[in-house]
């Protein structure tokens, strides 16, 4: 438990205080872990745990799950067309997957010149989710139909959410977690866009 | 000191060379369309509007995700990510790299007409973007 609430918070605080960055860096191991393992609720008695334990060098929001997702083949290749996703959130099987079907991807040409495909398969497969995530013996390739994604989305939102104006699929993460961009799905960022409240 | 003149000479005729104007590529366009065709005139900004706004067979037209005013921001017609304006004046950016301007041309126009587009196409709807302010 302890665990998870420090390197939730070991995140965001780059910015801390210097004495912080040893602690730091002894969470670097433990952080890797945690993006990976994605592991979204976080109760918030853990929370306030945490926060005593931290101090206040700590920012203040210490909840909810960022990833990076800096990486310029990334960015420019396929964030153009939609949110960077993190990789975390699919395995290196499905994302080869995905990458071996760009020329016809959900229905667009997204195809890539060789040396762009295999630096962002690289970088897809080094950060790729240790989570299984294969349906009916084949690698899944959209993170919405993942298990884990289903599960994350199923309490209280309506059942026909993804089909609403303002969000209009549910590809389109940044339609409630604002900074979905930046890799950042913590509760701070998450906005339910009007009309979407149950 | 005259290598670093020298230097400095190629690194301007290079940049001459690699930087890319909106009428660079018009100019482009232009002459490998009458190549192709030599009855062919100028590109049209008509055509190209009429080319951008309507549908070639397949689910998408041009203005799906670029909005039939492409000087201001469009969406993305699946995923809703917004995409910065197309028309140059607009957005300094565009047609500025041939890689860019060509990888987008050919994903785009495989889905919108499911084929590359000429360069007759490319012209008119370049044409009609240098049109909008
Ligand atoms: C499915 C959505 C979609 C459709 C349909 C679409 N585009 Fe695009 N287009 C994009 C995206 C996304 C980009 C890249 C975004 C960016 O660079 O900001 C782009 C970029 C471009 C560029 C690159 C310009 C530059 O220099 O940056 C050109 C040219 C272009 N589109 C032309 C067209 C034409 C012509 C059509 C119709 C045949 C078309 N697009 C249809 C989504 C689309």
């Amino acid at each position: 438990m302890r665990k998870k609430c420090l390197t939730a918070e070991s995140a965001e605080s780059a910015e801390g205080a210097g004495v912080f960055l040893l602690f730091l860096r002894v969470l670097g191991e433990l952080r890797g872990k945690k993006m990976k393992g994605m592991m979204m609720r976080k109760p918030p008695v853990l929370l306030s745990a945490c926060l005593l334990v931290a101090g206040t060098a700590l920012p203040a929001h210490a909840d909810g799950e960022r990833f990076d997702v800096r990486n310029p083949g990334y960015q420019s290749e396929c964030a153009a067309c939609h949110v960077a996703y993190p990789p975390q959130l699919l395995s290196a099987a499905s994302w080869r997957a995905v990458m071996d079907g760009l020329p016809k991807h959900f229905g667009s040409d997204a195809s890539l010149d060789p040396a762009a495909h295999a630096e962002i398969l690289r970088y897809l497969e080094a950060n790729a989710g240790r989570r299984d995530t294969t349906a009916a013996g084949k690698p899944q390739l959209r993170i919405t139909e993942t298990r884990w994604f289903v599960r994350e989305h199923s309490e209280d939102l309506p059942r026909d959410v993804w089909k609403r104006p303002a969000v209009k699929s549910a590809a389109n993460c940044a339609a409630c977690h604002t900074a979905a961009d930046k890799g950042d799905f913590s509760e701070r960022t998450l906005r339910l866009p009007k009309g979407v409240q149950k | 000191m005259r290598i670093f003149a020298g230097l400095f000479l190629l690194a301007l005729a290079s940049t001459a060379v690699f930087a890319q104007t909106p009428a660079d590529f018009l100019a482009g366009y232009s002459q490998e369309a009458k190549q192709a065709n030599p009855g062919h005139g100028e590109p049209s900004a008509q055509r190209g509007q009429r080319f951008f706004t309507a549908l070639h067979g397949q689910e998408w037209s041009c203005a799906s995700c670029h909005t039939r005013n492409p000087a201001a921001a469009g969406k993305h017609a699946v995923t809703g990510k917004l995409i910065e304006p197309l028309a140059p004046a607009a957005n300094a950016a565009r047609f500025s790299r041939t890689a860019k301007v060509e990888k987008w041309f050919k994903r785009n126009c495989n889905d919108v007409l499911g084929r590359t587009c000429t360069a007759q196409e490319k012209g008119d709807v370049l044409a009609y973007l240098l049109t909008l302010k």
